[in-house]
């Protein structure tokens, strides 16, 4: 293809049309497609291309993770229906429409596969999608998540041969023609054209492309069809994440920015309940879980500067609810590793445990039905509620007049302090661990670490980003560690429970029970080398050089709001 | 790769008919294919609506300063493209016993970069027996005959029969078949019966003489593309289905192909 021949639309905005029925302005359209016929006119003929390989219509629904996995990884994933088939297409996600439709050429990413018998309708674990390459590409990088239908849109598509003088079909012009329907509503798309090269009549084609862009009514398309489909929805790519990207600024008065914060905190938590409740995958919950902690954290390390009461009053609700999700992660936890855990037994057979995995699995059911039951309840509803009718009024309210020798607290002092204080908590703590200490002073390093690694993250808009992640770095590397030492712990612990608890249920035979004893010993070994780097790691985040960083970070952040 | 010659020593005898159309049939299937238009009269690249040149001749071509993919244009039918022909062919036997390294394996040489880019090569030859001619037959896996039901016709398919068996190595496998056939003739229909059964080069399918085929200069295009149920159609159809029946079926075929991703692609 020439380089410089480029998608074009129609110029004009998007329209409505009823549910299938056709979409409005579509004469509007006709008298455009004219225009461009005219346009072109002058330097071809052009003559209709029908059955032209890609015309025709066809719909297609674009699959990702909830937290966009494949886009973010630069792919998009198409399933298609047309006249000839069903088929899962991956592409760039920055592929732009028609112009490679002759050539059947799209970059060393794509991959494709049919897809007959499969439907998009619901969600799907990659797993689950029809064997082939494409799903060998994406399985691992969507696991543990689901596929779910993103955005459907319907697309005409008609070729239009361009020909000399000789009647020799010398470019091609692809006109596509597209809706979404979302809820009922059908929306129309701008006409899409692509001038597409016929191989050795490079110059007609970028001709052509000329004449388009110096038609009126006709601009270059800058967008892809599924970021115009999304931008009809009001939505865009990637517009679901779990990172705390709250809009705080330097000189923020310190109870509207924790309020801004745990109002972002609360959408996030909010966006997953309706992917828990239908155990759609198991990192809904986990999100939510990780909203939940980073709502308890910052309540409890900045929850002062609130109106009185209020962390008072929402810090138990907020405990009770990620009690809530405990029993259920932590069984998704053991079934998610499962894997990993056959693959490591060495006297064992992985089939000895499958009375553990199916024990885990019949738990992991009668806890989630609880945990929905839960969400489903007025408590929860009334919670979330509350909490932001709370967390906007403090948002909202007008700046408090400012007395004389009175000023107030700015976000930026507020994490600086607030900060300051919980590294060096960090740093006495982990300081004083020894070969000797006990296990429970790095659960207790470990709880403080998230701490400060929330803080940070809360109020990363207000630091040096070199810096930040620097600091950031070397402090998960800490956190990973500590993680590791108590996960195995935590585990070993867990699996010993369960142990009885089979026994108790008459379902563990002793094949399964040696299998499981093989797993907490080798859980006591990640244990055992866990505890051996923690001294590297912790030196490297909170030694001499580690404080200073911290300290420049934090002091750069402070100096923002002199 | 595979290629294809149609080669006679005579003129007239349906080679560029047979080469463009079981060229368009190889397409169809969703085969990528590549039809050398050789002749410098250019017949098939005026079938195709393409002008019968390229960019500094011949000698460019067979020098290797103009690699053969920039010469190649493509036609108005997904995955059938052509190498036009030009003028200056009329003087390639020339240019290729000027040429460096064998003269007689020049366009063999020449074509083994395109391995990679197309699964069928149709070359079309101009009618002689001259150095052009041996160069195609040592680059083809299957030299295609046409001939006429004539006695005359047959002692040259014998001759060039006993020419290929005497090359040293690789040897092009020669397949012929009728054309040009007018069933009212009894002399076309006695030969064609008795030489079918006779010899095991000549294939039973027959094409005949039909002024469908003649349109094909009036349409520009292949029969089996502007005229794909008639006689002569079918002909053809069953020519190329003979020579492929050993040859695996390529996965999908144009009619079943899934839509270019570029459709589904933004």
């Amino acid at each position: 293809m020439t380089p410089d021949l480029q998608d074009f639309q129609l110029d004009g905005g998007v329209g409505e049309a009823p549910a299938g029925g056709q979409a409005r302005g579509t004469s509007q359209a006709n008298h455009s497609i004219q225009a461009v016929l005219d346009a072109l006119a002058p330097a071809f003929g052009i003559v209709p291309e029908r059955g032209a390989t890609g015309s025709g219509t066809r719909r297609r629904t674009w699959l990702d993770t909830f937290d966009w996995r494949l886009d973010r990884a630069g792919l998009a994933l198409t399933y298609e229906n047309a006249r000839l088939g069903s088929r899962l297409l991956l592409t760039a996600n920055t592929a732009n429409t028609a112009n490679t439709a002759k050539t059947g050429q799209d970059g060393t990413s794509q991959a494709e596969q049919p897809a007959a018998g499969w439907q998009p309708r619901r969600p799907a674990l990659a797993e689950d999608l029809p064997e082939g390459p494409v799903r060998d590409r994406i399985e691992k990088l969507a696991a543990p998540r689901a596929l779910l239908p993103v955005v459907t849109t319907s697309t005409t598509v008609s070729v239009n041969r361009l020909t000399n003088p000789d009647g020799k079909t010398v470019a091609r012009l692809i006109v596509e023609a597209s809706t979404v329907t979302h809820a009922g509503v059908t929306a129309k798309l701008p006409t899409r054209l692509t001038v597409a090269e016929v191989r050795g009549y490079p110059a007609q084609a970028r001709r052509a492309a000329r004449l388009l862009a110096d038609a009126p009514g006709i601009v270059p398309a800058t967008k892809t069809l599924l970021e115009e489909a999304l931008s009809a929805l009001r939505r865009h790519p990637a517009d679901y994440t779990n990172s705390v990207d709250a809009e705080i600024t330097a000189q923020m008065r310190a109870p509207v920015a924790v309020a801004t914060l745990l109002l972002r905190l609360l959408d996030t938590l909010e966006q997953n309940v309706d992917g828990v409740i239908r155990d759609i995958d198991t990192e809904f919950l986990h999100d939510l879980r990780v909203s939940v902690r980073r709502t308890r954290s910052a309540i409890k390390l900045l929850g002062d500067v609130l109106p009185a009461g209020l962390a008072e009053q929402y810090g138990p609700e907020f405990k009770w609810l990620g009690d809530l999700t405990t029993p259920t992660r932590d069984l998704d936890v053991h079934l998610l590793g499962f894997p990993a855990m056959t693959e490591h037994l060495l006297a064992a057979s992985p089939e000895d445990l499958e009375p553990f995995r199916v024990f885990l699995a019949r738990r992991r059911a009668r806890e989630f039905k609880a945990l929905a039951t839960a969400l489903r309840a007025p408590r929860f509803r009334t919670l979330t509620e509350h909490w932001r009718k709370a967390l906007v009024e403090v948002r909202d309210a007008a700046t408090p007049p400012k007395r004389r020798q009175v000023r107030h607290l700015t976000a930026a002092e507020l994490a600086t302090t607030r900060t300051t204080r919980v590294f060096r908590k960090v740093a006495a703590q982990g300081g004083a661990i020894t070969q000797d200490s006990a296990p429970q002073s790095l659960h207790d390093l470990r709880k403080r670490c998230k701490e400060l690694r929330y803080l940070l993250e809360f109020f990363a808009p207000l630091y040096d980003p070199v810096a930040y992640k620097k600091v950031i770095g070397d402090l998960k590397q800490l956190q990973d560690c500590l993680g590791e030492f108590q996960d195995s712990e935590v585990q070993r612990e867990e699996i010993r429970v369960l142990a009885d608890a089979m026994l108790a249920e008459r379902a563990a035979p002793a094949a399964t029970l040696l299998a499981m004893g093989e797993i907490a010993a080798k859980l006591a070994e990640a244990q055992a080398e866990a505890r051996a780097d923690f001294s590297r790691r912790f030196a490297r985040f909170a030694g001499p050089e580690g404080q200073q960083r911290v300290r420049t970070l934090l002091d750069e952040a402070g100096a923002n709001t002199q | 790769m595979k290629i294809y010659a149609t080669y006679n020593i005579k003129g007239g005898v349906g080679k560029t008919t047979a080469a463009v159309n079981l060229a368009y049939l190889s397409a169809e299937q969703g085969h990528r294919t590549l039809l050398w238009d050789l002749d410098p009269q250019g017949a098939a690249s005026f079938l195709f609506r393409i002008k019968p040149r390229v960019k500094g001749g011949g000698r460019a071509l067979i020098r290797g300063t103009k690699t053969l993919d920039a010469a190649i244009k493509g036609t108005d039918f997904d995955d059938l493209d052509l190498l036009p022909a030009d003028f200056t062919y009329r003087n390639m036997d020339l240019l290729l016993d000027d040429s460096d390294g064998k003269p007689t394996r020049r366009i063999a040489q020449l074509l083994r970069p395109l391995a990679g880019e197309y699964d069928h090569v149709f070359l079309d030859c101009p009618p002689s027996i001259s150095l052009v001619s041996e160069n195609v037959m040592h680059a083809a896996d299957v030299l295609l005959v046409p001939i006429i039901p004539t006695t005359l016709s047959l002692r040259t398919l014998d001759q060039l029969t006993e020419f290929v068996a005497g090359f040293n190595g690789r040897r092009p496998e020669v397949r012929a078949f009728f054309s040009m056939a007018d069933r009212r003739k009894k002399l076309h229909r006695e030969i064609i019966q008795d030489l079918s059964s006779e010899r095991a080069v000549v294939s039973p399918t027959v094409i005949p003489s039909l002024s469908v085929i003649e349109r094909m200069s009036v349409e520009r295009a292949p029969v089996t593309a502007f005229a794909p149920r008639t006689q002569a159609a079918r002909a053809y159809r069953a020519l190329w289905a003979e020579l492929t029946a050993a040859e695996p079926a390529r996965a999908g075929g144009h009619h079943a192909r899934p839509v270019p991703a570029s459709a589904v692609a933004s």
